[in-house]
């Protein structure tokens, strides 16, 4: 690249040298040249481009004035024509993590820059932007600034010039959940098998395919009184209203329907279907109280067994869902009975 | 699939009528098929009163 590369850079007020704490109220503000790591940026540019300005902005003044903080900073931002914006790295820190990630973001889409966020993969900025903006996986150490900003620069570079980038452990940057089909020279029988000699000889191997993670849940408590309590029934097994108004997807499902019960004594077949591409659902068409017992629990909330039945029955269809549609999904749900009042739930699964 | 509901987490799952219908066994006559679907609801509303550990 003949001309050189302009760069801005963003750092939350501790690193642009303003102060601490006290002074993460202050809003957005600037800087011409580099300042702090800014200085280390521009020496790992190697030459090949310049920091032509610092933008900065108080942690919590941009945490409470996200709209307000992203639109001066980009206004600040435009006057230096710059070719790539450089965020962090904000390592552990979650408003200033957060801070970069919105600011790559809202560049990139608004004003077609470049731009590369540095934190750590834990930082909730990670999680909220890792989908949209490159962001270099930079530890929960200041010990890793200079590696952090060369790896900033590396990836920026490539940006900018059109190289495509290499996997996210190959440049250093956090997942961002892509996958791409690529050829090798061994078909996928004889890399398991190497993978599995590997593992007996007892050397370290990696996965292709990342397991999900699973979040750890708390146990909601003891229900402490049945004869008052509110219970709901959900399912996964597909149930919907006859003829599927909500159009609920069998398989891979993205959405849940919510089924009013209120009065209802049972479930009459005729007015409901089931709709799920993982099981045969001839016998739960049949009579749908083989996926959900509503029948039961009117006759346990009529004899005081139960306080009463949530007024609605909420399905989905648990065919290969996604782990990241599920998890939204029961959130959807758990979220809607709990303000509802609900303080139980029978979930049947198919 | 009570050690798939464990993984992610669940930790008061039952057995039940079997996949193609949970609350149901369609082997049964029609009002012993309830009795069974009823021993499953108290047995699983049961389990809600109990205490568990993570």
């Amino acid at each position: 690249m003949a001309e050189k590369i302009r760069i801005v850079h963003y750092l939350n007020q501790f690193f642009a040298q303003i102060g601490g704490e006290e002074k993460a109220d202050i809003g957005p503000g600037f800087k011409e040249g580099p300042i702090g790591p800014g200085r280390a940026l521009q020496q790992a540019l190697t030459g090949n481009g310049e920091v032509v300005a610092t933008l900065f902005c108080g942690d919590n003044y941009f945490a409470e004035h996200a709209k307000e903080a992203t639109a001066e900073l980009l206004r600040q931002m435009i006057r230096y024509t710059p070719h790539l914006l450089i965020a962090g790295p904000a390592f552990e820190s979650g408003r200033y993590g957060v801070a970069c990630g919105a600011i790559c973001k809202a560049a990139q889409e608004r004003l077609g820059i470049y731009a590369v966020a540095g934190m750590d993969q834990e930082n909730a900025g990670a999680g909220l932007y890792c989908k949209n903006v490159y962001i270099i996986n930079s530890g929960d150490s200041i010990v890793r600034m200079i590696p952090t900003l060369q790896r900033l620069v590396a990836v920026g570079i490539k940006l900018l010039q059109g190289t495509p980038l290499g996997r996210p452990e190959e440049e250093g940057y956090i997942p961002r959940g892509i996958k791409r089909n690529v050829f090798t020279a061994k078909p996928p029988a004889e890399r398991a098998v190497d993978m599995l000699l590997t593992k007996i000889r007892g050397e370290p191997f990696k996965s292709e395919i990342a397991a999900p993670q699973f979040h750890h849940i708390k146990p909601a408590s003891a229900l402490r009184d049945l004869s008052s309590a509110v219970i709901a029934l959900v399912t996964d097994g597909g149930l919907v209203p006859e003829g599927n108004p909500e159009r609920m997807e069998p398989g891979r499902p993205t959405r849940f329907t919510t089924i009013p019960v209120e009065g209802m004594d049972r479930l009459d077949p005729k007015q409901f279907d089931v709709v799920h591409s993982g099981y045969d659902t001839a016998f739960a068409n049949q009579d749908p109280h083989r996926i959900v017992p509503l029948d039961i629990m009117r006759e346990l909330e009529q004899q005081g067994v139960i306080g009463k039945l949530h007024e609605s029955i909420h399905a989905t269809g648990g065919a290969h869902a996604a782990v990241e549609n599920a998890t939204r999904i029961g959130q959807s749900i758990a979220e809607r009975l709990k303000s509802a009042g609900v303080n139980g739930v029978i979930l049947t699964s198919t | 699939m009570i050690p798939v509901a464990k993984e992610v987490g669940s930790v008061r799952a039952m057995g039940s009528g079997g996949i193609v219908s949970p609350t149901g066994n369609p082997d049964l006559p029609p009002e012993k098929e309830k009795d069974f679907r009823r021993e499953l609801v108290l047995r699983a509303l049961k389990i809600l009163q109990e205490d568990v550990r993570e």
